[in-house]
């Protein structure tokens, strides 16, 4: 019952759409202020781990194409598969995408984050380059941010590049062993990220 | 009678080299993807028994022994770097090699000790691999070694050659003087079970990360292994560009 009361209090505060959500349209300003967000609320003590995760969902949803993420990790198989077979994939990939992010969130320990510098791709596209530097004696870790600058009003994070190895092609890349040695069966990859879902 | 010996080792270097030279790829094929994968299993389990207990052991030392460790096993590979400069043509990389190491083997004590990189010298780690990637010689197919993990054609070929060109192997594996002193081939590999552990230690929390979150454990190391060789080999961060078709 405290459970469910704690899950309701975080969805309302949630639903009222605090103006702790929005972020500045410069990509550089957009990646510092959606990160130290997430640090605040993943070292605070008074959050339980569900709570942390309920909030790390949202500023995903909100700020990571998962959609785009979704169609690139599927590689060649989105130009043929039927479009019903790519909604349920999409629909499924969300929710992996979502658990693996606040299973690897729940590992974290305080860390300081420093942006570095920005790259203007193109119109399209900036690298905005960050390191984190952990407060034990981890080596510091250099991160990449693909941002997806389209709309230049609300851009959109596609791909973490961490240590110059890209989460997106690495996801991939995964898949697309997946899909080969099962004939390009894009049900069975569905059913493969359903099963880790439901694990 | 030495030199003889080398030229054959150099022959067949070439050779190996002609024979595995492929058309360009972007992603490495498979060897043998069923029996490597049975090896990557078989390597799984002598993780779990061997290297990730030492891992983690290593990882509750004293920070400063940790550290002074990593900086020692650092600037020992940094020998290998130096030759590899040399047939990279990379001069600007080779006062870096060569005046980090003179540096942290003397003012550092053996290398303990890391004075070179607050000095500016900044030591890129290179193999034969990597200078052969470098001469536009392509991966070949990927397939696991036991024991030794991830690997292509190409850096197979690269790791035997390491013991021909790295000048610490010269010194302990065959035995040969440098500067007085030689050591033997228990050292070698000391050095290098101990690098293959503090690498472990220090992306313990990523292994388990990615072991948790993989559906496919076997193809996300692939990944990784392929996109970091290729990362090193071009002394940058390859920048995938696929993403552009995506808004087409």
């Amino acid at each position: 019952m405290k459970k469910l009361v704690i899950y309701l209090f975080t969805i309302i505060f949630l639903l009222k759409g605090s103006p702790i959500f929005s972020y500045s349209s410069n990509p550089k300003d957009f990646i510092n202020e959606l990160v130290n967000e997430a640090i605040s609320y993943l070292s605070d003590k008074n959050l339980s781990k569900d709570q942390k995760a309920l909030l790390i969902e949202k500023i995903a949803i909100d700020n990571v194409d998962i959609n785009a993420l979704g169609l690139y990790t599927l590689g060649e198989l989105r130009k043929s598969a039927s479009q019903s077979d790519i909604k349920n994939y999409q629909e499924t990939f969300e929710k992996y995408f979502l658990k693996s992010l606040t299973s690897r969130l729940t590992e974290y320990s305080s860390s300081k984050f420093e942006i570095l510098g920005e790259n203007k791709k193109s119109s399209n596209y900036t690298i905005v380059n960050s390191k984190v530097i952990p407060e034990d004696d981890s080596p510091e870790i250099k991160i990449d941010w693909r941002v997806f600058t389209q709309n230049p009003d609300k851009p959109l994070i596609r791909d973490l590049i961490v240590e110059g190895l890209s989460l997106a092609r690495t996801q991939k890349e995964e898949f697309a062993s997946i899909l080969s040695s099962n004939n390009n069966d894009i049900n069975i990859l569905i059913s493969k990220l359903n099963e880790f879902v439901n694990n | 009678m030495q030199a003889m010996k080398s030229l054959k080792h150099l022959t067949i270097l070439i050779a190996l080299i002609v024979v595995f030279k492929t058309p360009n790829v972007k992603s490495a094929s498979e060897c043998f993807e069923g029996a490597s994968r049975a090896i990557f299993k078989f390597n799984m389990v002598v993780d779990d028994i061997i290297l990730e207990p030492l891992a983690k052991g290593y990882n509750k030392l004293p920070s400063p022994i940790k550290i002074g460790t990593s900086n020692f096993t650092s600037n020992v590979s940094t020998l290998l770097s130096i030759p590899n400069n040399i047939l990279q043509g990379n001069f600007e990389q080779l006062g870096h090699s060569i005046g980090s190491f003179a540096i942290n083997s003397t003012v550092g004590i053996l290398g303990f000790l890391n004075p070179a990189e607050k000095m500016g010298f900044k030591s890129n780690k290179e193999d034969v691999g990597q200078t052969l990637g470098s001469y536009g010689i392509e991966t070949g197919c990927y397939y696991v070694l036991p024991i030794l993990g991830p690997t292509t054609v190409r850096d197979t070929v690269g790791l035997i050659a390491d013991t021909f060109v790295d000048p610490f192997a010269h010194v302990t594996i065959r035995e040969h003087e440098l500067l007085s002193s030689s050591g033997n081939a228990l050292d070698y590999y000391a050095v290098k079970g101990t690098t293959a552990i503090d690498f472990r230690a220090d992306n313990d929390k990523n292994f388990e990360s990615l072991e948790k979150n993989s559906i496919d454990l076997y193809s996300a190391l692939k990944s990784i292994y392929l996109q970091d060789r290729e990362n090193k080999i071009k002394n940058s961060i390859i920048d995938e560009d696929e993403w552009g078709s995506l808004d087409n």
